[in-house]
């Protein structure tokens, strides 16, 4: 099918971009890299009235890197970042996941923030960004606002994003020291949306315990549902820890629905096996790190 | 209606297109070029798979307008002006990687930008590389055949340019 009509507007600068969302309010709509958009407006599941186009705005292709973390810029592509090896040293989760966003193709075009924006809790960014609590940059004419993640993620492709605002970027915080991330999923065929997911996030002391273990999953609720595991575990090195137990907590978290491509049951299970997977993985790196 | 320039397979063409026209449409019944297939429609089939600038994108996911003044290769710019096949199209008709063809121009852009940024791919890479194209006939064996056939047709001419630019280290 094809996209219903729009006006297009082609904003040079991002004062125009701002303005021309800020005129079309609640039915304007931004165009990023429209790997997620156009799909909607072709299967007319989406018929805003005015479609911003950020496309010229090079401005927003930004990725700044520092020893705080990552901070990517509304029009920065997946495949950007995910080839970037500044990125990888400093948050490497961002390219772990990055890889089981869609394929190669879609990542040459989809933007690290339009995935945050879009809000899809089948989606990998969006857990990323929720277990770093990272942030969304926010602006409209004249203001601007960080939004974090526990707050972004409002609902089923529902972000904190009001009409007439533009993400600009997202902060992604960077991995501190004795610190290990991992992300595991289960999907059909490489590429599709994950049945259940899990990024975790493991941080050890000098005495390389546990002084933190946390995951995001993905898959099994309206937001990405973020489960502090930290007591399960035990302060306790990796290698005792008691990931059973940790992984019986995120299950017991989760809810997910049944829906033609698997049932809660089975989303519920998978969260448990890949959440064990994941924070062992994670501890992994931690100790290496 | 918006007036485009688009430089397709290396000649600018203008256009004149509303704001939704997708860039597969308008490659398609705009400028005549019936190469690039449309199946899905929504991003899932890659048949409709393009070079903007270079890189593989899905042309039923991108807006004509959006990629005003850039450049595209569709399929029928991948041979030689002289109509010599890529290496690409050679090894997808020695190996057999194709049966009824509708599949093929976004297979043929995929693995041609695949072999560009990664010359010698691994199994697991061309299977990561060609994950995103879909294929109703094949069964996948033979096009992964052609991408590494490809590989290799690419590796000997490179091989032949690079002896023919040396003659005097032939010498035995």
């Amino acid at each position: 099918m094809k996209p219903p009509p729009f006006d297009y507007h082609a904003p040079r600068s991002l004062g125009e971009a701002l303005d021309a969302l800020a005129e079309a309010g609640e039915h304007g709509k931004v165009l990023a890299g429209g790997q997620s958009l156009i799909p909607m407006l072709n299967m007319r599941l989406a018929a805003p009235a005015h479609l911003v186009d950020i496309n010229r705005l090079s401005e927003l292709a930004t990725l700044d890197v520092g020893p705080d973390g990552v901070r990517v810029g509304a029009l920065a592509r997946h495949a950007q970042v995910e080839r970037s090896e500044r990125v990888a040293a400093v948050q490497p989760l961002l390219r772990e996941a990055l890889r089981l966003v869609a394929h190669p193709v879609i990542r040459n075009r989809g933007t690290v923030v339009g995935s945050l924006a879009h809000a899809d809790p089948a989606a990998e960014l969006p857990a990323v960004l929720a277990l770093l609590g990272g942030s969304v940059r926010l602006a409209r004419p004249g203001v601007t606002r960080d939004v974090p993640a526990a707050d972004f993620f409002v609902g089923p492709l529902e972000s904190a994003v009001e009409s007439g605002e533009l993400a600009v970027s997202a902060f992604f915080p960077a991995l501190l020291p004795r610190s290990g991330t991992a992300f595991r999923e289960v999907a059909r065929r490489h590429g599709d949306y994950a049945l259940a997911g899990i990024a975790a996030l493991v941080r050890l002391d000098d005495d390389l315990r546990i002084t933190s273990a946390t995951v995001a999953c993905v898959s099994v609720g309206p937001v990405p549902v973020v489960v502090d595991v930290t007591a399960a575990c035990g302060h306790r090195p990796p290698a005792t820890a008691d990931w059973a137990s940790a992984a019986w907590a995120v299950q017991d978290r989760v809810d997910p629905e049944t829906d033609i491509h698997a049932t809660a049951d089975y989303r519920r299970h998978l969260t448990g096996v890949l959440a064990e997977q994941a924070l062992r993985d994670a501890a992994r790196e931690a100790t290496g790190a | 209606m918006h007036e485009i320039t688009l430089t397709v397979n290396g000649m600018i063409r203008q256009v004149e297109v509303p704001g939704r026209r997708l860039l597969s449409d308008c490659l398609r019944h705009d400028l005549g070029l019936t190469g690039t297939h449309v199946g899905c429609e929504h991003g899932v089939c890659g048949c409709c798979t393009v070079l903007l600038d270079g890189e593989p994108v899905r042309s039923c996911l991108t807006f004509a307008v959006t990629v005003d003044g850039h450049d595209i290769t569709t399929v029928e710019g991948l041979a030689a002006r002289d109509g010599t096949m890529s290496p690409v199209q050679r090894a997808f008709g020695e190996c057999h990687g194709l049966q009824c063809g509708f599949c093929t121009p976004g297979f043929l852009c995929t693995v041609t930008a695949l072999l560009r940024e990664n010359p010698a791919p691994t199994e697991q890479e061309v299977l990561e590389g060609i994950s995103g194209n879909l294929c109703r006939c094949t069964g996948y064996q033979n096009i992964i055949k052609s991408v590494h056939r490809a590989a290799e047709i690419m590796a000997e001419e490179r091989r032949a340019d690079a002896d023919s630019e040396q003659p005097g280290e032939e010498i035995v």
